[in-house]
Formats: structure tokens, C-alpha cells, sequence
């Protein structure tokens, strides 16, 4: 079950957006991984599309990878 | 208009996020000579708060919003130039430590994902107009989201946690502020230790309210989970608390459970009662604002201390009803000690949720207090965090400058007797809040005695022992300069109402509890 | 929707990575892509003779020549701007052309097939040190080395061929790369490999000694980039496998014609989308500079598309220097950006730098739009004038954002 991934299983997290909490979660010894995000060129526009794009894991049972 | 020199830089594709960009602000402001700088991404509504602060230089007209620009103003050519000078070096320092590190970093969220093959969760803290976009493709590859973001369009929310719920993961937002998961604290959150209770919450800081009043009680936190601010609404049918529910019922860890938040809309209010007699374990209902009740499993109170007394003494077996002081001795002594007592009241918050305590707790006191900026009055409610307050310039919890500044201004134009004040700790918050706003009080003071004006000023500290600013030092600065610091929010407006009405005192510290 | 993208990517990754072009044939232009009439086949984008940039302008001059449809260059000239004369892109025809990428019927072709997906693809040959078609020479020196190139060197390449049977190019790719090669900018040992695996069964292939030893030459000396065009058609025939493919969206195809840059996408067929051609950034030969620079130009970034040339740069520290790439660390860099906008990577191609990772493979839209991050194409820069046509430097060229963005939005209104 999905929540068991989270509750059941340690913390490991990728940050996007405000370094200080990846810094704040490093501390705590937790792996996290900061993401170099910046704006899409495009604009939200181009994120929205990006999103609806993006491949699902859970879309139809074909599984993720 | 004054004299003096404007420089700016822009440096292009050079995105940096926007707490770094106001630590910078903060930073630069301080140098010797520096009047005012701007360290903001070239988005429109950036290039407006330049406009508005008199600081739109035609070399940075064109920057986009993946152009950082920076503008100084200060006495001279040579301090606006040092201070652009330490800014490259602020940078390059920043560059370097990544480089050292040896570590890329991903650029995607495919690319983090083969970086960290198990990652579970991703904290999304991008501006607004994008989160909704990265929250999505998040849930879309089986990672739960803690959704720190706010200004997410409602309908965007809305689907967010329609898929979220379908492939049961927690979309823990948007407007989360904090959350806890197996003991580790996202966002602002406070040292607290590992245990029992679980907590649903559509507050960042009631959240942190509660757990920091639990850990002091001696109990810690299996896990907390954020929903943000409009879970409870109609529109959202607390899609993500009745997920939350769930899952605290199900984890073993977890044998009290406390939910807080303000009143569900009426549509919501039947089934989350559902939801909570479903989990089957104890749980403690903090609506801010709603009548206090029992019912099956369930315990309505009315206050955030509240919530985490009562949770205590439900896992310990013992009786609890809420009491208006913790220790009514002392709190008599103090007010004994005060004179003055009229003029009106002035509450100025950094955490929303406690803003809002605060006025349930002091209306059925001393009357109407009016929330906000404008209209009513004369009693006076502000939250700092608020869209209004904080265009273009940092949240109060991040920048206590901010504050620091509403509260000199405030004694001196208006008739204050009394200054409720909340002081939030924890990881991620300023190092050291307390300073400036002593500072300020300490002018406060004088320009009361100068008016001769009597000035009371209550405070409550959200925070814990093992918290970096140091509860101990931070409470201490506070009454150092003459504050007179409660347990909890709810107390400290309580014993500001009781300044102003010495009449209630036999109510509020009489003999009964 | 109802197809995966991710699905459909995984496909298109395993056959990038399982294809394993080889080398079959010689051919003509004519027999092998339908090449008929007045027409002639031209690297990148469709653009049209008005538009053409002028080392593209040469190379049609040259070619129309050769064809025997004019006498002269002038004349050539005259019945191309008449309209005489059709034009159409390399890829258009499942071909590749290096640079002014010029095609026309009477060429010899190289034959690539790839027996794992059952595709085929086409390319051209250089013709050594001296003028080249491909810079836009026209005179009588590069008509006579395209005429023997004719005569005796396709003639000679089919029969080894007809002896030793194909040649699997995938070997000698992923040993070029362990040699320092990554088959774009840098080709001196794939070239060296195909020399030395021609070099034995020629003796018997060419009958006359002078002619053997010319060939010899040609093969083995001041040729360094000789393998890029069988490099091209291995790339080629690789992608082809992808073009079409429903639902990916992986990049099958990037070109260039001097003037615009182009892509197309798996899951697009053959939609072209493109921007402008950018200018090279690069390291120039003694006496030129950018001054004298033709914008980037060829069907030669169909190596990015398979994983190669600026893909793999990090594989080719002599690379780094021809391109007036900054550092080691530059290139590392670089394959590491790489590998953020690529599904996967091509275990046929590993590379020792990046810690025996393979070639990253399967350019991604959705990760160029969402990174910024466009790929990196290592390429020679051509002199602007049709009259010098020559190689001036070598540099990177980092296309457009703007076809990849189209590209996306075409994606997304298609798959609704």
C-alpha cells in the first residue's frame, strides 16, 4: 500500500524549491536530493503540460518503473 | 528625494529561490551605507515591488523571471558597489560549496529520481503558479507531497488530491507550512520527540502549537500530517484529512490521534465525524472556534493547549477539563504587578492560525476585535503572514524585521495599552527572532513613557527545548525587556484580556478549574 | 490518454539500444532512395533553393554538374533559381547527408541495415582531403574526385563487401569510443578501424596498382573524419526504428540546413519543428573567426540523436580541445547534462568516464522543455562563402529551445 511506502519505510526526500529545508533535512540526516529548479521556459503554462504529460506510474496498472 | 547612488546587476538564467534572495536582501540592507536593496527574480510582479520601492532601473527592465536582478541604494557610489561586490561573493561562496560537494544536481525530476532510487516524498516550495504543476507530476510517479506552496489555484487543489487519494498518497497541501513523517520535521517545524500521537492538521503553526505543548509535556509525535488551509472547506470535503485519518488508524504507532484545524464547513462536518469514530483509536478534535463537546471517541476542545492537555491525559488514563491558567498563582502576581490597563489591544502574529486563536479567545473577553488592517477597532488582531503584508517583502517567521517595524510604528501612532504577541521557533525560522523585536519594544516603551502612555506587552514562544533559537534564551530576551510570557497563545490572550478587564479576574483565576 | 508515454518510451530506448546497424552495400542514389528527375535530397529542414544558405548553394552547383544538367556553374546556377530543379531533405528519403548534405541521383550511397529492427538507412561518402561537395565546392577538382569516388572507389568498397560480407558498425563504434572516438568531431579511430578492416581484401578488389595505392591513401591518410559518414548511417539507421513510434516522445531526427535547425519527434512521424540555426561556438582554424562562419549545418546531429558525438563527448578528451571546449571538467559537465534530458543509455556504448555508463540515449522533449537543457552537438563550422568551401573550426552548437517547446504542444494537442 501506498502509505506503507512512506509511514512504514525511512524518510528520503527530493526538495524542489527553498534550499533551507534541504539543508534543514541533511542535518537531520534524512538523504534528500535538491533539485535545480528554475521556471520552464514557457512559463506555467508550459509546466501545466509538462505535468499532464509526465509519465504515470499508476495509469491503467502498467506499473512504474 | 534623497541623494546618494542606485547600482544594479542582472545576472541572467540565474534563478535562486526566494527565501535565499531575501536572506540576501536582509544581508545587503545591513552594510554600512545601504538604504535599501532588492535581491528578486524578474517576474512581473517582482519588477512591480521595484517600481513600488522606488527601485525600477532601466538596465533591468528586460529581466525575466529566470533573471535575477539586484538593486542597491545607498549614500554613496562606493557603498552601492561594495554591497553588489559582497553579493557576487554570496554566490560564488554558495556555487562553490555545491561544486566542493561533488554532487549534480538533478535538473528534473526523472534525473533526482535515478540520484535517489528510493526517495517517497517530494517537498515542493516553488512559487505558486508552478506548484500545482510539480505537485502533479510528483503524485503521477507514485511520490507522496508535502505542498509548502500557497496561492495554488482551489481547482487545482482540488484534482491534486482527487489523484491523490486515488492512488492513496498524501498531497499534504497546498499552504502546508509543516508536517512530521517518522520523526523527521518538513518544513518549519520543531525539535520534538519520537511517540504516540498522530496529527491531522490544516495548520502549520497550530501544528507546531500542539506539538511543541505535547513534547513539553513529556509525549511525542508518531507522525503529523499537513492538509493545508482549505481541506475542511466545501469545496475540498477534506479529501486529504479523511486520508490522514485513515492512515493513523492503521499505524501502529499511533494510539492517540489529534486533529486541528478551524470548524469544517457544514457539508464536511458528518463525515468527518465519521471518519474519526472509523479510526477507532482516541481523538482530539482542536476547532478553533467550535464548541467544545465529547462524542464516542472523540473530544472537541476549543484551544490548541487544549488539545495537547487533554490528548496527555487521555493516553494517561487521567481526567482533563480546561482550565484558563495552568497556574493562576502566578499569573495573579504578574497582573498584580502591572499598572495601567486601558487603551486598546494590538495582537501582531506571525503564525496565522495562533492570530486566529487569539481573537476567539479575547471576543467573548473585551468585545469585538477586529481582524486586519482596516475597518473596526478599536481592539486589534494582525496577522503578519497575510498576502497583504507580505507582497515583495519576507514572511514575518522569516524576516522579524518586518514585525519589528509594525510594532515601533504602531505605539507611536496609536493608543495601544496592550501588545499580544506570538514568537514562533523552530527549524528553517530566523536564527535568533527574539532581538529585533526586543529592540523594538524597548522603543516601544520609551515612546509610550514619552507620551505618557502605560504599555503591557504579552507574548507566548512556540517552541521547544532542543529548538536551535534556544527556548530558554528566547524567553528570557523576552522578559528582559519587560514581556510577560505565558505557556501557550491561548493564555497570553487571555491574560491580555484580563489587563483590560480586571473584573474578570475572579472568573479566569478564581478558585474552581 | 490512452497510450503510455512512458511505455511507449521504454520501447523506443530498447530499440536505439538493441539496433545494430551494419554495413551491407553500396548503392546509387537513384536505385537505392527512387531518386529520380532533377532532384536533389539536402541536409536539416525542408528549405527552399531562394533560403538556402551559400555553402548549400555550392554543393547544389557541384551536384548539378556532376548530374550533367549544366555545364557550368553558372549555368547551374540559372536552373536552380529557375525552379528546374525539386529539392527535398536527406531524411525525407530515410538518408543522411553530412554538412551541405547535397544528394543527388548518380551518387554512390552507403547501405546500412540493422537486422534487429529490420530497418535501412542511407548516407554518402566523403571524398577526402582537398575540396569537398560538402563545404560547397563547384569547381572541376571536386567534379573529378566525385567522378572517381563513381568510378573506382564504390566499385572497390562493394566487392570487399561482396568477400567479406557486413560489416557490424555497433562493434566498431563502441571500440572507436573506448579508443577516444565519439564519432562526430572526433573520428580518427573508427576511421582507422574501417581502413584496416578494408585494407587486406582490397588488394584483390582493385586490379590496378596505382588505383589501389590512390585508394589506400585516401583511406588511411589526411581522412580523419572519413567514418563520419558511415557513422551517420549506422545513426540513422538506428533512429528509423523509432520514427513513428505512437505515443514517445523521444526525438528520432535532428538537422540542420545552414539556416534552420530542425527535430522530429518519435511519436510525431514526420513533422518537422524547427528554429533558427545557431551560431557555432567554437575554436577556428589559423586566419579565420566567426567573421567567416556559416551557421550550423548538416544532417550530422543525427550522432546526439543516437547517443553520440556531443552525447558522449566526456568519452573523447581529443574532442574536447577541437571544440574549444573549456576543460575535462567541461565535458563531464556536459555528458552529465546529457543524461538529465536522455531516457536511458546505450549499454552497447559505455563509457569509461562517467563510470562505464552507457552513451545517453533517447533524447526526451518533455525533459529538454522541463530542464532548459538542450542537447549539445559537437560539429565542424563551415566557411559562409561558397567560393573558399572549406572547414574553418570546430565548435558546439547548442540549438534552439524553441522546436523542442513546439514540439510538446504538437505532442500534447496530438495525444488528447
Amino acid at each position: 500500500m501506498s502509505i506503507e511506502r512512506l509511514l512504514g519505510r525511512p524518510l528520503a526526500v527530493i526538495n524542489v524549491g527553498l534550499e533551507v529545508f534541504a539543508q534543514e533535512l541533511e542535518a537531520d540526516g534524512v538523504p534528500v536530493v535538491h533539485l535545480d529548479w528554475r521556471p520552464p521556459v514557457g512559463g506555467p503554462r508550459i509546466a501545466a503540460i509538462l505535468a499532464r504529460l509526465a509519465d504515470d506510474e499508476g495509469a491503467g496498472g502498467m506499473g512504474g518503473s | 528625494m534623497t541623494t546618494g547612488a542606485v547600482r544594479a546587476v542582472v545576472w541572467r538564467s540565474y534563478y535562486q529561490d526566494s527565501m535565499a534572495l531575501m536572506r540576501l536582501a536582509a544581508t545587503l540592507r545591513e552594510r554600512p551605507g545601504v538604504r535599501e536593496a532588492a535581491a528578486l527574480m524578474g517576474t512581473p510582479a517582482n519588477h512591480d515591488v521595484l517600481r513600488g520601492a522606488g527601485l525600477a532601473v532601466p538596465e533591468a527592465a528586460d529581466a525575466g523571471p529566470s533573471d535575477l536582478v539586484l538593486v542597491v541604494s545607498a549614500a554613496t557610489d562606493a557603498d552601492a558597489e561594495a554591497a553588489l561586490g559582497a553579493a557576487r561573493e554570496f554566490f560564488e561562496r554558495r556555487q562553490r560549496v555545491v561544486e566542493e560537494s561533488g554532487r549534480r544536481r538533478p535538473r528534473t525530476l526523472s534525473s533526482a529520481r535515478r540520484d535517489l532510487p528510493d526517495a517517497n516524498l517530494v517537498a515542493i516550495s516553488v512559487p505558486g503558479e508552478y506548484a500545482a504543476a510539480e505537485a502533479m507530476r510528483a503524485l503521477k510517479a507514485g511520490l507522496h507531497v508535502f505542498l509548502f506552496s500557497d496561492n495554488v489555484a482551489l481547482e487545482d487543489e482540488i484534482a491534486l488530491k482527487r489523484l491523490a487519494v486515488e492512488r492513496q498518497l498524501f498531497c499534504m497541501g497546498p499552504d502546508c507550512g509543516t508536517a512530521y513523517v517518522n520523526g523527521v520535521g518538513l518544513g518549519f517545524a520543531n525539535v520534538v520527540t519520537r511517540g504516540r500521537v498522530g496529527c491531522v492538521a490544516a495548520s502549520g503553526t497550530g501544528l507546531q502549537a500542539v506539538v511543541s505543548r505535547l513534547d513539553a509535556l513529556g509525549e511525542g509525535i508518531s507522525h503529523a500530517i499537513g492538509v493545508g488551509g482549505r481541506d475542511l472547506g466545501a469545496a475540498v470535503d477534506g479529501a486529504m484529512t479523511k486520508l490522514a485519518l485513515h492512515a493513523l488508524a492503521a499505524d501502529t504507532g499511533t494510539e492517540l490521534i489529534v486533529v486541528i484545524s478551524k470548524p469544517p464547513a457544514p457539508s464536511v462536518l458528518s463525515p468527518l465525524e465519521q471518519a474519526i469514530r472509523a479510526t477507532g483509536k482516541p481523538v482530539v478534535v482542536c476547532c478553533l472556534g467550535a464548541a467544545p463537546r465529547a462524542d464516542g471517541n472523540a473530544r472537541w476542545v476549543a484551544t490548541l493547549d487544549d488539545a495537547a492537555g487533554c490528548a496527555v491525559a487521555t493516553l494517561r488514563g487521567q481526567a482533563w477539563t480546561p482550565r484558563s491558567f495552568g497556574d493562576p498563582a502566578t499569573v495573579r502576581t504578574r497582573l498584580e504587578s502591572i499598572r495601567g490597563g486601558s487603551g486598546a489591544l494590538l495582537g501582531l502574529y506571525t503564525g496565522g492560525t495562533l492570530a486566529h486563536e487569539a481573537r476567539v479567545v479575547l471576543e467573548p473577553l473585551i468585545g469585538a476585535v477586529a481582524y486586519g488592517a482596516h475597518g473596526g477597532g478599536p481592539h486589534r488582531v494582525l496577522d503578519l503572514g497575510e498576502d497583504e503584508f507580505t507582497v515583495g517583502r519576507p514572511h514575518p517567521m522569516i524576516d522579524p524585521e518586518a514585525r519589528a517595524a509594525r510594532v515601533r510604528d504602531s505605539v507611536e501612532r496609536a493608543d495601544v495599552g496592550v501588545l499580544l504577541l506570538d514568537l514562533v521557533l523552530g527549524k528553517a525560522a530566523h536564527a535568533d527572532p527574539a532581538t529585533p523585536l526586543v529592540t523594538a519594544l524597548f522603543d516601544a516603551r520609551r515612546a509610550a513613557e514619552r507620551a505618557g502612555r502605560s504599555l503591557t506587552v504579552v507574548a507566548s514562544v512556540t517552541g521547544t527545548a532542543r529548538d536551535p533559537q534556544g527556548l530558554q534564551r528566547q524567553t528570557e530576551a523576552l522578559e528582559g525587556a519587560g514581556t510577560i510570557v505565558l505557556p501557550s497563545n491561548a493564555e497570553a490572550a487571555r491574560f491580555a484580556a484580563l489587563t483590560l478587564r480586571r473584573d474578570l479576574a475572579t472568573t479566569l483565576l478564581g478558585g474552581s478549574s | 490518454m490512452t497510450v503510455s508515454i512512458a511505455a511507449a518510451n521504454r520501447e523506443a530506448v530498447d530499440r536505439l539500444c538493441r539496433a545494430r546497424p551494419t554495413w551491407i552495400a553500396m548503392s546509387t542514389a537513384r536505385e537505392a532512395l527512387g531518386l529520380n528527375g532533377r532532384t536533389l535530397l539536402h541536409a536539416g529542414p525542408p528549405i527552399a533553393w531562394d533560403r538556402m544558405c551559400d555553402p548549400m548553394r555550392g554543393a547544389v552547383l557541384c551536384a548539378a554538374q556532376y548530374e550533367g544538367w549544366a555545364a557550368d556553374p553558372v549555368e547551374a546556377e540559372r536552373l536552380a533559381e529557375s525552379g528546374d530543379i525539386a529539392f527535398a531533405p536527406c531524411h525525407s528519403r530515410g538518408a543522411v547527408g553530412p554538412m551541405a548534405g547535397i544528394i543527388s541521383p548518380r551518387m554512390p550511397v552507403i547501405v546500412v541495415e540493422d537486422p534487429v529492427n529490420g530497418t535501412r538507412a542511407w548516407s554518402t561518402m566523403g571524398t577526402g582531403p582537398g575540396p569537398q561537395i560538402r563545404f560547397g565546392a563547384h569547381g572541376p577538382e571536386i567534379l573529378a574526385r566525385l567522378a572517381w569516388n563513381h568510378e573506382v572507389l564504390a566499385p572497390a568498397l562493394q566487392t570487399v563487401l561482396d568477400r567479406e560480407g557486413p560489416l557490424d558498425l555497433t562493434a566498431l563504434m563502441a571500440q572507436a569510443l573506448t579508443m577516444g572516438d565519439e564519432m562526430h568531431m572526433r573520428n580518427a579511430a573508427s576511421t582507422s578501424l574501417l581502413a584496416r578492416w578494408l585494407a587486406g581484401p582490397l588488394v584483390s578488389a582493385v586490379k590496378d596498382p596505382t588505383q589501389l595505392e590512390r585508394v589506400l591513401r585516401f583511406l588511411t591518410r589526411d581522412n580523419d573524419q572519413h567514418f563520419l559518414t558511415w557513422a551517420m548511417g549506422a545513426a540513422k539507421t538506428a533512429a528509423r526504428a523509432i520514427e513513428g513510434l505512437e505515443g514517445s516522445t523521444m526525438v528520432s531526427a535532428m538537422a540542420r540546413n545552414g539556416v534552420e535547425f530542425g527535430i522530429r519527434v518519435a511519436g510525431l512521424g514526420d513533422r518537422w519543428f524547427t528554429g533558427p540555426a545557431s551560431v557555432v561556438a567554437g575554436a577556428y582554424f589559423p586566419g579565420f573567426s566567426a567573421a567567416d562562419a556559416n551557421r550550423d549545418i548538416g544532417d550530422s546531429a543525427i550522432m546526439e540523436t543516437y547517443g553520440l558525438g556531443g552525447m558522449a563527448m566526456v568519452a573523447s578528451p581529443a574532442v574536447i580541445r577541437i571544440v574549444g571546449a573549456k576543460s575535462f571538467q567541461a565535458a563531464l559537465a556536459t555528458t552529465r547534462s546529457m543524461q538529465e534530458i536522455t531516457a536511458g543509455a546505450n549499454p552497447a556504448f559505455s563509457i569509461a568516464a562517467v563510470d562505464g555508463d552507457g552513451a545517453p540515449t533517447g533524447i526526451d522533449v518533455r525533459r529538454v522543455v522541463e530542464s532548459g537543457i538542450v542537447p549539445s552537438i559537437n560539429t565542424a563550422i563551415a566557411h559562409r562563402d561558397r567560393r573558399v568551401a572549406r572547414i574553418i573550426g570546430a565548435g558546439i552548437a547548442t540549438p534552439p529551445l524553441e522546436p523542442f517547446t513546439e514540439a510538446l504542444l504538437a505532442f500534447d494537442g496530438a495525444y488528447r
